[in-house]
């Protein structure tokens, strides 16, 4: 058990991986996923499912298995508790790992690795098959989105026997994972599999349908039997400084959709390419660094990142200790392509040229105060430390503010949270999960959301 | 106070039927057949003598009983009976206690049965000899003298006088006859030894004359005054316990009423019950005895039908008394336990030891014809030149003094005697039956399509196939687990359970001993017969006639050979155990009655083997729980008198856990058939998932449930399946007795709970379908799973304690406590059903401050070995910095923590004695005898070579690499009385701490607890079941053991009752948590509180509970010294959780209005069941007898109490005399038997003065004259020298720590040194160093335990040299059988003079060598037995050495396999 060591370098190599647009993590060999799941201790209190996993994802029992090469039971396993493995193993965090009871003093098992390991063999083996419900139950559900939350929804739904169809305004389903995650992390192809699998089950996709302009969602109310909004966030933080109107300052999700679609046929050129541009990303999170890397892939001759927030820590913060998701400094595959990264960086205003067109970026450094266990709490100007960032191309990946009051909240009188998410109204059965019901958050806790939510609606509809 | 003859009746948790006794027994005989006065003096003063063993209550005058049987002395009566008595023998006397009133009865019933009515005689008493408590309640004695002159001999009067005994004790309420007789006579009461003769004037007259005397002396666990339970009883007196008397009961019960003899015709029915309700073990074995006895069989017959020997092929006997064995076991089970057994008719006399050999019986035969034999030498004094020979009894060995023909019988004579009186063997030869395939080889199922479904049906999990069955067909072991279980109890659990998961083991502790199943099981056998019969009056070429099963679990193939058999008499019927899963529990009951029916009309038509079947149950059949219908057929057949020869096979889905097996057995099932569970282990094995092939899964499967089985059965201390079946030796939790009085009547059950509805409704629910794609459902009882069980520890709650008590937050904390205190939606405990009542509180400041608080917190014993040593240590130093005290286990302390501030003050004394010498002793402030431990009890342990590194063996003073074995039982506490002397020893070895006992919770734990006060204990710790564990038995962790609140309850109410409560502080653990858990248990009684596993996880373990296999990743639980390195915990970890736990104790103390846990403690009426918290099936609940408290003034331990003075011989005889400057010095003294635990104070001075390295050898040089006392020179301390002539008794050189102990014959004496028995059982238990030359015979387990010292004896009895793993053992002579079981150090040199010495060793982990000449063991053997000539002057070591090259051949020596790899791999490091 202590000779397995984790395996770090999971990426295909740089030069390699910037030339195209294929998922940058290699497949590990069975074997040695094999070997990687032998490292589960099968814990007496099992953190990785008790507390890390929002999916509550029998972590213990699918590693056990996988470690056996039993991969059709490993299979069985995850998917009891988990529709979508091929997504979460690919695009999670895996907050199960920074719950894992070998990684207080060590090393945390490659649980994310195992899943994907297991459902990739699933996959190859055909034991992924369309779930049809024994019998339907004659109620008819409108899920409108196709995000992580709302295609969970819609198969949770399905397989209690409802008969559900879901609303999509963009051309092709899949929501953020399609149009928000670039190709080199989530290859679009895993998405379409599972698609065909969803639709032989019996879920019916509608596309191109924005509810509240094509089709009212006052219809929907009246023709299902229950209405489930997975919007999402669609507005994103704007950064309203003095030169925001400069050309060449985008949201970043506007930029890599825009990638996105231009691969796979939506658009014949794509329209915001930074081929030979110095790109600036404003924002250190996960979507800053997925701009980074579809930049560099790009062709920008400088990608640059700039975050307000300080440097986290190298390792677990004592902010959030074992088994939280530790708070700590995290390199992405993107980073590593080269991609500049900066902390402490606030941004005063663009400059332009006289064509209105960006050329940079004023900023000013920041000091942080820190609360005992080394959280940053409020900002202070340093004074003269300001400095201009030369860029041709800004991206704002500064997150998202909530679902706007006008639209079909307005239109179907659901209330909003001050922060913009929705409030739901279940006695008129209008349903909301997923990011507009909580906020922005992670692929896997949307998923849990709404698995937590069809629940309550198999519920309220069949008692 | 009324006059008391039985106990009082039950109140609130305490439970009569409870009681044990136990004490020491005699015998005195002339074998010349002359009645005398001096017999009966002589047996007097043998009582006197065996005063120490037994004991007195609250009053110290008033002791638990003393009394004598002699023959009825003819003259002495003649001369008071005050009434004409026909000829000697045509009379009787009953002596009787009570029955005022109703004299009219007893004559009527005495005329009508054909005796006459003599006269009466009030027996003149000494009232105020008596103790006070016992002259309040004194019975009117009296005797009546019965005539029966009209009966054509005395045999058929004396059964006349036996069913006017068994009539009057029918008719009577108020009225006790110790003896009725015209043969012996019972003198006994309330009373102790040195009270009988002055109580009864009468045995101090002259005329009061008789050739024999049975005298015993009683240590009950009650304080009760009971003049009834005095022994002897008619017939016998016994020292220790029936451990089986459940089973025994329960198929006397099922046979009496076939019992036929010709002497008795139509009387035989008067004697029916023959046992009255509620008696004693001891009194039971009399009445069956008495039985035997009279219907004809001569007394050591029935005796050895009783209490057989144990024959397994393991014991070297002659054909026929193996088949005479073989013949009776089919007619009666044995009533094993621990059993001294003295028995007389008022003719002759005998006495007999039981299998185990685990009480001892000591004897001299002297020139006069004198015999004595008692549970010590050394009780009459007699010259040692008229003394013919010297014995002790061995296990399974009887001996009868023939006195009409002036001999003493020998076992063999007896034995092959009786074999050749009937032809058992060609009876036995010609009737067994053999049915064809059974027993011969294990064939595998085959698995079918439908498994998952069916395993659905049964309610499988995932966790019984990865922890259960797949273990277990890969292994063949039981399944071993770490950490205590802190999953829901079945009771209030949400989860539908079995119904086996609502029962709990019992077990064996203090008054008598757990077996070791895997050493010792020559001892045990899960033989059992179908097609008993019921009359065991007779003796008849039938009675043989039996299929023998070999064990209880059958394959498939091997029931279905047996459902095939077809032989006349032996056909079978299979019974569908289903019921339609729409109809509930009118259906379900309706089924039972269907099926019991169905089972007595079949069994009446001729059939007699019954399968009970779920195996084909059509569509929309829910299975009835195969505990059910097994219960209902056993008792149906029983009732209708067809039980004996019928057998109960359950061929069931639902069997898989070795406590299903257990339930089944312990409920009547004769055979059971796990098809599922079988199927299962084929399918693990062909998917790969067990690494065997099929056919060997399922013997591994077969083989585990054996060895589970003998466990279960060796931890009540039964030694054979067939005293095991029908025992119930379970108590329910979560049961109402409704249901259990109609189902399993019987079985105990304290707090109510559910029924047959929703066992029914489970039964339904699994008989749904379910997906057939989505796997089994995930268990959760021994891992967290969301979907599984619930836990105290969640990942929630388990993080918020780390995060508090790391960082010192008070919110963290609060928020750990509501998730453990308030579970209502996730029910694990008992106590989470409990809700203090609303009181007026007081200000916070008012109540006693955290520090104060602090000093009431002990940690949980946990052992370096198991802990590294980083772990401990900071657990130490932190208790010690706050003024709580830390509990170092059972593996010994590094010497150099003794001073500083990691000392551990409570130093545990264990079965193992890990490192206890008079050192550690002396370094402790408290010790705690260790009788259980609350996850495994009734057992030992184990810890793997690989986890003993040099610094571990060294504390263990073992060998690194070596495995170490825990024995099960303490080797030196059998039963009550000889705690009370290992208590003494402490005590002696170290006066200024305090002695501590430590026990589990279980039903009659108050009963024992109020035993271990009565033997001066000043604690008694009650653990739960739920107690932590570094490696045990998963069904032990889960299913043996009550929770605290049940057992600490019933302990303070039994103390209070019993008004022994002011003498002992009681201690609490077993997953303490939060504030409430104390105070909860403050108020039920606790005046200490411990904690273990939340020490251990306020230092970083995050319940991984891997701690069995040494790769814990917090270097915690591990050797391992790169783990180690790991370790991050920290003493203010510790500090700050005990602080934040006494805050919350203020808060609660507080809002009850009460000023302190003193204040606290044993107030349960201060608390109420919480209705809000419970479910559905928890409200069921009730815990009144919990909350209703204890009756009596004195409610908590008394600091002002007197405590006992432990007069010591020491002290008496030695330290006036001693100087123990470290010079050399020699005293001299006399000893007697009563003068225990010599040499001991001596050594606890020279280790205070001189510290463990003592003195020089032989610096103080004692030399004593007589018989030692038990314990003599136990922890003797280096330097001093103990030279006895004399004899000495059992637990010489117990812990000897160094020092020397030599015993040779007294000068003059009468007979060959070398076939002397010279000392008694257990000689150097746990002894680390030192040595022990004996020039003579010592008992059995010679030298068990030994980790270093030297020992020479002349010839030892069975089971020596017994889990030894260091040290030199030189015996000259004979060994008895299972020499060197469980040996994995040290080497031992025997003489085997006979050449078979192979046949007596236990060969499991011993080679057996010669002893080369010119060899580094010739010079080794040759120095030793120059020693022990040189010290003793033995004539046989003079002679072998004479004579060297005649004997050298002959030397055998034993070198363990384990100890000489490690010798080699230390070499090899070298």
């Amino acid at each position: 058990m202590k000779q397995t060591a984790r395996i770090h370098d999971l990426y295909r190599p740089v030069a390699e991986r910037v030339r195209d647009y294929r998922e940058v993590e290699r497949r590990l060999p069975v074997e040695t996923v094999r070997e990687q799941a032998a490292r589960c201790a099968d814990c007496g209190i099992p953190f990785c499912h008790g507390a890390g996993c929002p999916l509550e994802n029998c972590v213990p029992d699918f590693n056990a298995a996988a470690a056996a090469g039993n991969w059709s039971e490993a299979y069985r396993l995850l998917s009891q508790t988990s529709f979508f493995p091929e997504f979460t193993c690919r695009i999670c965090p895996a907050l199960c790992e920074g719950a894992c009871c070998q990684g207080v003093a060590g090393e945390p098992v490659m649980i994310r690795q195992c899943e994907k390991a297991i459902i990739e063999t699933a996959f190859q083996h055909g034991m992924v098959r369309p779930v049809r419900p024994v019998v339907r139950n004659g109620r008819k559900i409108a899920v409108v989105g196709s995000g992580p939350s709302g295609l969970f929804a819609s198969e949770a739904l399905n397989r209690a026997g409802f008969s559900v169809t879901v609303y999509e305004a963009a051309h092709r389903p899949g929501g953020l994972l399609r149009y928000g995650i670039p190709d080199f992390k989530l290859d679009k192809r895993v998405i379409d599999r599972r698609l065909e699998i969803m639709k032989a089950s019996g879920i019916e996709f509608i596309t191109d349908t924005r509810i509240g302009q094509d089709i009212s969602g006052t219809y929907l109310a009246r023709h299902y039997d229950a209405v489930v909004l997975a919007i999402g966030t669609p507005a994103a933080r704007d950064l309203s400084i003095p030169g925001r109107e400069l050309k060449g300052i985008h949201f970043a999700l506007d930029f890599l959709r825009s990638q996105t679609r231009s691969i796979h046929g939506e658009i014949s050129e794509n329209p915001l390419c930074a081929k030979g541009q110095r790109v600036l990303i404003i924002g250190g999170g996960d979507t800053g660094s997925d701009c980074a890397g579809t930049a560099i892939r790009q062709g920008a001759t400088e990608v640059r990142q700039i975050e307000i927030m300080p440097m986290p820590p190298e390792s677990r913060s004592p902010s959030t200790p074992w088994p939280q998701w530790p708070w700590m400094l995290r390199t992405s595959s993107s980073h590593l392509e080269g991609c500049a990264r900066e902390w402490n960086l606030a941004s005063d205003c663009f400059l332009g040229n006289e064509a209105g067109q960006v050329t940079g970026v004023q900023t000013h450094q920041v000091e942080w105060a820190l609360s005992p266990e080394g959280r940053p709490l409020k900002p202070a100007p340093v004074a003269g430390s300001e400095r201009i960032i030369e860029c041709d191309m800004v991206l704002l990946a500064l997150g998202f503010t909530g679902v706007p009051a006008e639209g079909l909240a307005k239109e179907l009188e659901l209330d909003r949270t001050p922060r913009g998410a929705l409030v739901p109204a279940p006695d008129r059965h209008i349903y909301a999960l997923g990011d507009c019901a909580n906020g922005a958050s992670l692929v896997v806790r949307a998923m849990a959301d709404a698995k937590k939510v069809t629940r309550q609606i198999a519920k309220d509809l069949l008692s | 106070m009324k006059t008391q003859l039985f106990h009082p009746r039950q109140r609130g948790l305490y439970d009569p039927a409870q009681e044990h006794d136990a004490c020491g027994v005699g015998l005195v005989a002339d074998l010349n057949n002359r009645p005398s006065h001096e017999i009966v003096a002589q047996g007097i003063t043998v009582l006197r003598r065996l005063m120490h063993r037994g004991a007195a209550g609250s009053d110290p005058e008033t002791g638990d009983g003393a009394g004598l049987l002699t023959a009825i002395p003819d003259a002495f009566f003649r001369a008071h009976a005050g009434t004409a008595l026909p000829p000697r023998g045509q009379y009787g006397i009953a002596m009787i206690f009570g029955g005022l009133g109703e004299e009219a009865i007893l004559e009527a019933i005495i005329r009508s049965e054909g005796g006459q009515v003599l006269g009466w005689r009030d027996v003149p008493v000494v009232l105020k000899a008596a103790g006070k408590t016992a002259r309040q309640t004194a019975p009117r004695i009296r005797q009546l003298f019965i005539g029966g002159t009209d009966f054509p001999d005395q045999g058929a009067f004396e059964r006349k006088l036996f069913v006017m005994r068994r009539l009057i004790e029918k008719q009577t309420h108020d009225l006790y006859i110790c003896s009725m007789s015209s043969r012996s006579i019972v003198y006994k009461g309330l009373l102790l030894a040195t009270q009988l003769e002055q109580f009864y004037p009468d045995l101090n007259d002259a005329d009061f004359a008789s050739p024999l005397a049975v005298v015993h002396q009683r240590y009950s666990t009650n304080t009760f005054p009971t003049w009834s339970l005095a022994h002897p009883y008619r017939y016998l007196a016994h020292n220790g316990e029936i451990n089986t008397l459940r089973g025994n009961l329960n198929a006397l019960k099922a046979r009496e009423r076939l019992f036929k003899s010709p002497l008795f015709g139509d009387d035989l029915a008067k004697l029916l019950p023959l046992v009255a309700p509620g008696q004693s073990d001891s009194a039971s074995l009399d009445n069956m005895f008495e039985l035997l006895v009279a219907a004809g069989r001569p007394l050591e017959h029935a005796m050895l039908m009783l209490v057989p020997q144990a024959w397994g092929q393991n014991y070297y006997m002659g054909r026929d008394v193996r088949a005479f064995f073989e013949y009776h076991s089919a007619l009666m089970e044995p009533w094993d336990g621990p059993a001294a057994i003295a028995f007389s008719d008022g003719v002759n006399a005998g006495a007999i030891l039981d299998r185990n050999g685990l009480r001892p019986a000591r004897y001299t035969l002297c020139k006069s014809g004198l015999f004595v034999l008692a549970s010590e030498t050394g009780v009459l004094d007699i010259p040692p030149e008229d003394v013919a020979s010297k014995g002790r009894l061995k296990p399974g060995e009887i001996l009868y003094l023939d006195l009409e023909h002036h001999r003493l019988i020998d076992d063999s004579e007896i034995k092959n005697r009786l074999a050749r009186s009937k032809p058992y063997r060609r009876w036995v030869e010609e009737n067994r039956l053999s049915v064809h395939g059974l027993f011969t080889d294990i064939t595998a199922s085959e698995p079918e399509a439908d498994l998952p479904e069916r395993q659905r049906f049964f309610g499988y999990t995932r966790e019984d196939l990865e922890l259960i069955l797949g273990p277990m067909a890969e292994q063949g072991k039981e399944p071993v687990g770490s950490m205590g279980n802190d999953a829901a109890l079945a009771a209030v659990s949400e989860k539908p359970r079995l119904l086996f998961d609502y029962f709990k083991q019992q077990f064996a502790q203090v008054t008598n001993p757990p077996i070791d199943p895997i050493r010792e099981s020559l001892v045990m056998s899960l033989m059992t017969y179908i097609g008993n019969q019921g009359n065991i009056l007779a003796e008849t070429p039938e009675h043989a006639r039996l299929i023998k099963l070999r064990r209880p679990v059958l394959t498939d193939d091997e029931l279905k050979h047996l459902q095939d058999f077809g032989e006349r008499g032996f056909r079978s019927i299979r019974l569908d155990c289903g019921f339609p899963a729409d109809g509930g529990a009118d259906a379900l009951r309706k089924a039972l009655c269907d099926l019991a029916e169905k089972a007595v009309e079949a069994v009446r038509e001729g059939r007699k083997i019954v399968i009970l079947s779920d195996r084909h149950l059509a569509f929309g059949m829910a299975a009835i729980p195969s505990l059910l219908a097994c219960s209902a057929v056993n008792r149906a057949l029983a009732d209708a008198d067809l039980r004996p020869g019928a057998g109960i096979v359950v061929e069931s889905g639902e069997v898989r856990e070795i406590m299903h097996f257990a339930l089944l057995l312990g409920y009547g099932a004769t055979a059971v058939n796990p098809y599922l569970a079988l199927e299962t282990a084929s399918a693990l094995a062909r998917s790969g998932a067990v690494k065997t092939d099929p056919v060997t899964a399922a013997g591994n499967y077969i083989r585990a449930v054996d060895k589970g089985l003998l466990k279960t059965m060796s931890k009540l201390g039964i030694s054979t399946l067939r005293s095991y079946r029908s025992a119930q030796t379970f108590e329910a939790v979560g049961l109402n007795r409704t249901f259990l009085n109609e189902f399993l009547p019987g079985t105990a059950s304290r707090v109510g709970g559910i029924g047959l509805e929703e066992i029914a409704r489970d039964a339904v629910r699994r008989a749904r379908p379910g997906q057939p794609e989505s796997p089994l459902s995930s268990g959760g009882e021994y891992r967290f799973r969301r979907d599984g069980e619930a836990h105290l520890w969640t990942p929630q709650s388990l993080s918020a304690f780390r995060q508090a008590v790391q960082t010192g937050d008070r919110a963290k904390f609060r928020e750990y406590s509501r998730l453990i205190d308030e579970q209502a939606g996730h029910l694990c405990t008992l106590r989470g059903l409990f809700r203090f009542k609303s009181a007026k509180s007081i200000p916070i400041d008012e109540v006693e401050s955290v520090e104060s608080i602090l000093k009431h917190f002990v940690s949980g014993a946990m052992s370096l070995g198991s802990l590294s040593p980083e772990a401990h240590e900071t657990i130490a130093r932190a208790m010690n910095r706050i003024g709580a005290m830390s509990n170092c286990g059972e593996g010994g302390e590094n010497a150099a923590r003794f001073i500083g501030d990691c000392n551990s003050a409570i130093k545990q004394v264990a079965s193992g004695r890990f490192g206890v010498t008079i050192n550690y002793l002396r370094h402790a402030r408290d010790i705690q005898i260790k009788m259980a431990q609350g996850a495994k009890p009734g057992e030992g342990g184990q810890l793997p070579g690989y986890k003993v590194n040099e610094f571990v063996a060294e504390l263990r003073h073992s060998t690194p690499g070596v495995t170490l074995i825990s024995p099960p039982p303490h080797h030196d506490i059998y039963s009550i009385e000889d705690l009370a002397q290992l208590i003494r020893d402490l005590r002696v070895a170290n006066p200024r701490a305090r002695i501590s006992v430590k026990l589990v919770s279980e039903l009659g734990v108050g009963t024992v607890a109020a035993g271990v006060a009565k033997a001066h204990a000043d604690v008694v710790l009650i653990s739960g079941h739920d107690g932590g564990t570094g490696a045990s038995p998963l069904a032990s962790i889960k299913h043996a053991g009550m929770p605290w609140e049940l057992g600490l309850a019933e302990t303070q109410q039994t103390l209070v009752l019993n008004r022994l409560r002011g003498k002992v502080k009681l201690q609490v653990d077993g997953q303490l948590k939060t504030g409430r858990d104390v105070v909860i248990a403050a108020l039920l009684g606790a005046e200490e509180f411990g904690f273990a596993t939340t020490i251990l996880v306020s230092l970083g373990c995050v319940m991984m509970r891997q701690c069995h296999s040494n790769t814990c990743p917090m270097g915690i639980a591990t050797q391992d010294p790169e783990l180690r390195k790991r370790f991050a915990g920290k003493p203010e970890y510790i500090e700050n959780f005990l602080r934040f736990i006494a805050e919350e104790v203020r808060e609660h103390l507080a809002s009850l209005g009460l000023h302190s846990l003193a204040e606290a403690c044993g107030r349960a009426d201060l608390l109420e069941t919480d209705r809000a918290a419970a479910s559905a099936k928890a409200e069921k609940l009730d815990f009144s007898a919990i909350f209703r408290p204890a009756e009596g003034k004195e409610r908590c331990f008394d600091e002002a109490a007197p405590r006992p003075a432990e007069e010591t011989f020491d002290h008496r005889e030695l330290l006036g005399k001693l100087k123990l400057d470290g010079t050399p010095e020699t005293v001299t003294a006399r000893i007697s038997n009563a003068d225990r635990t010599a040499g001991t104070e001596i050594a606890g001075l020279v280790n205070d003065r001189f510290g463990a390295a003592g003195l020089p050898e032989d610096t103080v040089r004692i030399r004593l004259a007589g018989s030692a006392g038990q314990s003599f020179g136990a922890f003797l301390a280096p330097g001093i020298t103990l030279e006895l002539a004399g004899e000495a008794n059992d637990f010489v050189g117990k812990g000897l720590s160094g020092g020397k102990i030599v015993i040779r014959p007294p000068e003059n004496f009468g007979c060959r040194p070398e076939e002397n028995v010279i000392a008694g059982n257990v000689i150097g238990y746990g002894g680390t160093s030192g040595k022990i030359f004996l020039n003579g015979i010592a008992g059995e387990r010679f030298a068990i335990r030994n980790s270093g010292m030297t020992l020479v004896a002349e010839g030892i009895g069975d089971h020596g040299c017994e889990y030894m793993t260091g040290g030199r053992v030189v015996v000259l002579g004979h060994v008895g059988v299972n020499f060197a079981a469980g040996m994995t150090g040290g080497i031992a040199y025997v003489y085997d003079e006979k050449g078979h010495f192979d046949l007596s060793c236990n060969p499991d982990g011993v080679d057996l060598e010669s002893v080369e000449p010119g060899s580094d063991a010739e010079a080794e053997l040759k120095t030793l037995i120059g020693e022990h000539l040189r010290e003793t002057a033995s004539p046989r070591a003079a002679r072998m050495l004479d004579d060297w090259e005649r004997y050298r051949p002959r030397f055998v020596r034993v070198f363990p396999v384990e100890y000489r790899n490690a010798l080699a791999r230390q070499g090899g490091a070298r």
